[in-house]
């Protein structure tokens, strides 16, 4: 192994010196787990998030990955990350569109067992008919297996929220896994410029006694209810246990809002949240709301932002606060069902406020114009 | 350059358009210019549309993914136009007043009456520059056409410095750090293996960026 030092996350993520460097999300995602203190990872290809592996399996040969493989398909892979968790290691992997579907069975099953797995997720669309291009849609159906969600809209933030959500994920009050998802293409084979940390620290690495429940203990849970399941006793027992933990599953990503606010800043961040109009998106179509909204401001246009970074927790409060005072909330999208805009009329006192639109699905670009045609349609 | 240039690059697999992209979004970063790279291509195979995007300014740049509005298209196969292997129809789809077009051709394209009428309107300049010719006479091998392609653009307009364009492709084709898949890895190998050296490499190439540079030719829309 490469002998790095470690230093406290807090000062991997605030203090260290950064510097700036060229580079594609895939290689941000190579550069985090370098600094990451991974014992594990598991990869499996698929486009666009090959790449991010592949890498990940480069750093494992230079000896900063303890141990690395191609599992069989995605559902292994996410299986045997699972077993490896639950053994007490810090593991990593990343899919996306298809891959995740794949997989899907797997994810309910981390957070039930109290798994902190952090999982890269390089969005794609999902057939019929075939794309490989980016597209949220996937998100739609991970928002409700007990996983945390961040989304990124560079790989700056790619970058870090994968280090942090380690962090996040361990934390006894919290400890489930963490999904880091980020737009395939448009962040993943971008090139950009990056901020990050000399490779020559990582984080601490993982204490398996943080975990809340003991870990691959035969007789108790999580392992004692997969060998010997409840229902296969008393379906009394079985009801009983399902009502307890589901909610406590809930409970612990509800208790990692404090962590958040304290490594991302706060689940979402806002420029000009007092203005009339306010675009709230997350991922890229954030990005392309910031040139909306500088056009839209050089020609007199109240316009403001909400970058949304959790999606799980879902920052609810703070869009309900931000809603009252706002005329008109544009949530453009880069899927078809517009989950997000359901998101967000779900929590706000007006939902008629919500625009659900621009909506651009199956890879396509979204130019920042039609996010501008809703601003006009809705300040006419 | 006080505003953002925007060059959607067409071309088919193989031909290098990303490979081009990286270089050139590489030189801009190093002359501290702003900039962002991005490919977009479907299944991975050679002869397949591919195309890439830079976006260079001196202010921040948010916006990714396809470049619907160029300044400048550069056009790296005459079937991006004639066959249509391009993710955008007409080719010059979305080309911003006075834009530039850059073709690797020996010989002006039949452009139909529509597209000349189109591109007069928009106050288009047209370029063509034998990339392939070029590529084959000073480098033998085709596989340089990516390189000529970016001679003919710097001929038209140096986005960057020649020692910062130089430097970029020391750094994308001398060291082991640069990460393709395995297509590209593979043309890579085939391009490196005509040359003993990657210096020769080099060398070659900027040979190519000047040949090309020379080689070029505006042709008038009337």
């Amino acid at each position: 192994m490469i002998e790095q030092k470690v230093v406290t996350p807090e000062y991997l993520f605030f203090e260290a010196e950064r510097k700036k460097q060229l580079m594609t999300g895939s290689e941000a995602v190579r550069e985090a787990i370098r600094k990451a203190n991974v014992d594990m990872a598991i990869s499996y290809p698929i486009t666009p998030q090959s790449e991010s592996m592949h890498l990940v399996g480069d750093i494992f040969a230079e000896g900063y990955v303890k141990e690395y493989f191609r599992g069989e398909n995605e559902f292994a892979v996410m299986s045997s990350v699972a077993g490896a968790a639950m053994a007490g290691v810090r593991v990593f992997t990343a899919t996306g569109g298809p891959g995740t579907m794949r997989a899907f069975e797997v994810f309910p099953t981390w957070a039930g067992a109290r798994l902190p797995i952090v999982c890269a997720f390089m969005t794609r669309g999902v057939n019929s008919p075939l794309t490989i291009q980016p597209d949220t849609i996937e998100m739609a159906y991970l928002l409700e297996t007990g996983m945390l969600m961040l989304h990124a809209e560079t790989a700056q933030d790619l970058h870090d929220m994968i280090l942090k959500a380690f962090i996040v994920a361990e934390k006894t009050d919290v400890h489930v896994p963490v999904g880091v998802f980020a737009d395939g293409f448009f962040v993943t084979h971008t090139k950009e410029t990056l901020e990050i940390p000399e490779p020559n620290i990582k984080l601490p690495s993982y204490n398996p006694y943080s975990s809340p429940v003991p870990p691959m203990d035969m007789e108790n849970v999580p392992v004692r209810q997969m060998r010997d399941p409840f229902v296969m006793k008393s379906n009394f027992i079985s009801y009983a246990a399902h009502a307890s933990w589901q909610q406590e599953v809930d409970a612990a990503a509800e208790r990692s809002r404090k962590y958040l606010e304290t490594y991302l800043g706060g689940l979402l961040e806002t420029e000009n949240e007092d203005a009339d109009v306010l675009l709230v998106t997350s991922g890229t179509a954030v990005c392309q709301s910031r040139e909306a909204m500088a056009i839209a401001r050089a020609q007199g246009l109240s316009v403001g932002l909400v970058k949304l970074k959790s999606i799980r927790p879902f920052p609810t409060e703070e869009i309900r606060a931000l809603a009252t005072r706002a005329r008109a909330i544009i949530v453009p999208e880069f899927n078809r069902v517009g989950w997000l805009a359901k998101e967000i009329k779900s929590v706000i006192d007006e939902p008629r406020k919500v625009v659900g639109a621009p909506r651009v699905y199956g890879g396509m670009t979204m130019p920042p114009e039609i996010i501008l045609d809703e601003i006009r349609r809705v300040t006419r | 350059m006080s505003e953002k240039i925007s060059i959607r690059m067409s071309g088919l697999g193989g031909q290098g358009a990303v490979t081009a992209a990286h270089i050139l979004g590489a030189a801009a970063y190093r002359d501290s210019l702003q900039v962002t790279v991005n490919p977009f291509f479907g299944a991975e195979k050679r002869l397949a549309p591919a195309e890439s995007y830079v976006r260079i300014s001196r202010e921040p740049i948010f916006e990714r993914g396809e470049v619907l509005y160029p300044n400048i298209i550069m056009i790296f196969h005459p079937h991006v136009i004639t066959m249509g292997k391009c993710y955008t129809m007409p080719f010059f789809d979305g080309l911003q007043e006075g834009g530039t077009i850059l073709i690797n051709s020996a010989t002006p394209l039949p452009l139909t009456k529509e597209d000349r009428h189109n591109l007069t309107e928009r106050k288009a300049k047209i370029y063509y520059v034998p990339a392939t010719e070029v590529a084959m006479q000073v480098s033998g091998t085709e596989l340089s056409t990516n390189i000529a392609m970016l001679g003919g653009l710097y001929g038209i307009r140096p986005l960057t410095s020649m020692k910062a364009l130089e430097e970029s492709m020391v750094e994308r084709f001398g060291g082991g750090k640069f990460v393709a898949s395995a297509t590209t890895a593979a043309l890579d190998d085939a391009v490196k293996e005509k040359f003993g050296k990657v210096s020769q490499m080099i060398e070659k190439n900027m040979e190519v960026i000047r040949k090309a540079g020379e080689s070029l030719t505006e042709h008038s829309l009337s």
